[in-house]
């Protein structure tokens, strides 16, 4: 059997609601005599939902897995499923409310790299410091140095203060020192988002080097094709329980939706966003044009979908957005602005036309949005995974090509202009 | 689940926060090059973009000094135990500003380090140590010019100024003592500010206070002549016998109320003890709400 190297055990961290510090001793009595009678909080933000205020909130519930050496462990899952409360227990920035995490070794996060720098020392000096709050001694920090400062890329640099670096160079130093340092443990947060193209992959084969050397990586991203390219495994997380351990196929299957093809779909029931749904909800939708969601390319998908307000508004819309297979956006239309009253439960017929979108399967999102000055959205409902529609191949369409997503995007443009020009007239 | 059976194959047991006296001494052991380092760049920083770089060690508290000398020695004239105004208000101010630094600075502890708090784990009790570790340097610099002016005046034919050899022997002693005291209340005052920051404003007005309840610019044997009443209450703050003592060992004034001292020292291993303690619990759960 594989040596263990992490264990986390019926975990669960709960929060305090609503217990936002006052920033001062006379803000804070402020507060408690406004609650005492009954008056709003005046330090509270304007319009802010106090119906949950002392409430617990748990962003992570009973939560068990385990990781051994060679394992490049993805974990997914939407925004507040608890990921990133999974990382910040396991490398200790905070205390499970229940249960237990055992580590083997030492855990190295990525959580933000770069964090301890101190702008006004060197590169030279950073690298000493940044590795000793990752818990390195000082004579491995040496053994590495070289290592460390060739990875990063910024040699000529090196002795220069921090501060005069580009935000670039202050990443991959600090990639360098927390990749290069050997933990047994790698975390890493969406960490590839800075740096250009050529040093993301060069970090992506350093993770897969580090598992491969029989270490662990625990990697949070939301680029299916990284998660894709480096991890062997993945979990699959949703509203703090862990749904899924086991393929990366499956997990990017169950991340991307249910694949529900239904025609009829009780939005009411659906998940939702915190705090969205609240005064203004998405209840049902009915497609009028399709018995399987599958439409013709160039085709048109017509639904009637019914919602309810609490409050009235103006220039309200709907818009839908599909996203692929890797979890990427591809395109986003809306409807014309209109009108609800208070109360008011109403019923759009709406067609959408998927000219231009090639064909593939994609996830489709729902949000209410209303306009907000200055070119802002105010997103009342939204609900990620309505169904998926599929945009069948044809063959003939596409001059007897099919269609290669995977090499071309989710974009069919228009056939290019073209004329035959005779030679002489160059 | 628990698979490999060896006690000790884990390195690390996270656990929800459970006792009160759960602190992990050898975690901050493991961390001791952090510590030096972290000292090293406090030092380090001095120098950056200053004209005076480190001499600003020596003239904030020759300034002061100078101050006291003129304002509570040749306008108020108050007595200094028959010693050279100058190095009497000296011996007592670098040693009060050691203790005073580290207990402003430590409290501030979660407070200026949130954004790493937040980021990385590592034993946050080792950020507060180092902060007393540079006080201490610089106190070093301070007590060498000290030392130099001292030597000039007991070299003076007659003088007034003689070294007391039994208590310069405890100086090590009496430091470690001043940096306890401010450290151990530092860290409770930084485990309490999570919530309320101007607790920390607070703090840095009521330390200055404090120095007029300790005699830093008086002796304590003023409050012996003017107000006898009040000695019993007066040498209940465990700074007293300590300036007292220090500036006993340098300068040879009478040191007063020796018996008080133990209550002093006491009182430090009491606060120090449940700093730490306020301190490991605060740290666990700390990230949350600060």
């Amino acid at each position: 059997m594989a040596e263990r190297l992490l264990e986390v055990e019926h975990i669960t961290k709960r929060y305090m609601l609503g217990v936002i510090n006052a920033r001062t001793f006379t803000q804070g009595l402020n507060s408690w005599f406004a609650r005492k009678r009954g008056r709003d909080d005046p330090n509270r933000k304007i319009g802010a939902d106090t119906s949950h205020d002392g409430e617990l909130f748990t962003a992570v519930e009973d939560m068990s897995f385990a990781a051994d050496r060679g394992d490049a462990l993805a974990l997914m899952g939407r925004n507040g499923a608890g990921k990133s409360t999974i990382l910040k227990l396991i490398s200790r920035i905070t205390a499970p409310t229940e249960g237990e995490i055992r580590i083997h070794g030492r855990v190295a996060s990525l959580l933000e790299v770069g964090t301890g720098f101190h702008p006004e020392l060197t590169g030279r000096e950073n690298i000493f410091l940044n590795g000793s709050i990752l818990g390195m001694r000082k004579s491995e920090i040496n053994k590495k140095l070289d290592e460390i400062i060739e990875f990063s890329e910024i040699e000529q640099f090196i002795d220069t203060p921090v501060k005069r670096y580009s935000s670039g160079m202050h990443v991959k130093l600090g990639f360098a020192v927390a990749a290069n340092l050997a933990p047994d443990v790698l975390i890493c947060d969406e960490v590839l988002a800075v740096g250009d193209l050529n040093f993301q992959q060069k970090c992506l084969n350093k993770m897969t080097d580090v598992a491969r050397s029989g270490r662990a990586v625990l990697y949070v991203s939301h680029n299916m094709r990284t998660v894709a390219q480096l991890c062997n495994r993945a979990l699959f997380l949703d509203h703090g329980h862990l749904e899924y351990d086991g393929t990366v196929e499956r997990a990017i299957e169950l991340y991307s939706g249910a694949g529900n093809r239904d025609v009829e779909r009780d939005l009411d029931a659906m998940t939702r966003p915190r705090r969205r749904g609240e005064i203004m909800r998405m209840l049902r939708m009915v497609v009028l044009n399709s018995l399987n969601m599958e439409f013709q390319q160039d085709g048109e998908w017509r639904f009637r979908l019914t919602g309810r307000s609490n409050i009235a508004e103006q220039n309200l819309r709907l818009r839908v957005i599909l996203v692929n297979n890797m979890i990427s956006p591809v395109a986003m239309t809306q409807t014309r602005a209109f009108d609800v009253y208070a109360g008011e439960r109403f019923t759009l017929e709406v067609g959408l036309s998927l000219e231009g979108i090639a064909p593939g399967e994609y996830t489709v999102r729902f949000s209410l949005v209303s306009d907000r000055i200055g070119g802002g959205s105010n997103y009342y409902d939204s609900i990620d995974d309505v169904g998926q529609l599929v945009v069948l191949d044809d063959p003939v369409v596409n001059q007897g090509f099919r269609w290669e997503a995977r090499l071309w995007g989710n974009v069919r443009m228009r056939p290019l202009d073209m004329a035959r020009v005779p030679e002489e007239c160059e | 689940m628990e698979t490999q059976q060896s006690k000790n194959y884990w390195t690390t047991r996270i656990r929800p926060k459970t006792g009160w006296f759960d602190i992990d001494l050898v975690d901050l052991w493991r961390y001791k090059d952090l510590i030096w380092l972290l000292v090293k760049r406090d030092f380090k920083l001095i120098y950056k973009q200053t004209i005076l770089g480190p001499a600003w060690i020596v003239i904030q508290p020759l300034l002061t000094t100078l101050v006291f000398t003129v304002v509570f020695g040749n306008l108020a004239g108050l007595p200094t135990d028959g010693m050279p105004r100058f190095l009497f208000y000296m011996g007592g101010n670098i040693a009060w500003q050691f203790f005073a630094n580290c207990l402003n600075r430590t409290s501030r502890t979660f407070i200026t380090n949130r954004q790493l708090f937040e980021k990385v784990y590592f034993p946050r009790l080792s950020m507060p140590i180092a902060t007393v570790c540079s006080q201490l340097i610089n106190f070093f610099v301070q007590f060498a010019l000290y030392i130099g002016f001292v030597v000039v005046y007991a070299l003076r034919p007659n003088p007034v100024v003689h070294l007391n050899w039994r208590l310069i022997l405890l100086t090590p002693l009496m430091l470690l003592q001043l940096g306890m005291l401010g450290l151990g209340f530092g860290i409770i005052i930084s485990s309490v500010t999570k919530k309320y920051r101007d607790l920390a404003l607070l703090v840095s007005f009521g330390v200055h206070l404090w120095m007029y309840a300790t005699p830093v610019t008086y002796p304590s044997s003023m409050i012996a002549q003017k107000a006898p009443e009040l000695l019993g209450v007066y040498m209940l703050n465990p700074m007293t016998p300590l300036i007292e003592m220090f500036r006993s060992a340098y300068l040879g004034t009478e040191c007063l109320y020796m018996n008080y001292y133990w209550l002093s020292l006491l009182m430090t291993v009491l606060i120090f003890g449940v700093g730490v303690v306020m301190f490991s619990h605060a740290e666990k759960t700390i990230m949350d709400t600060v």
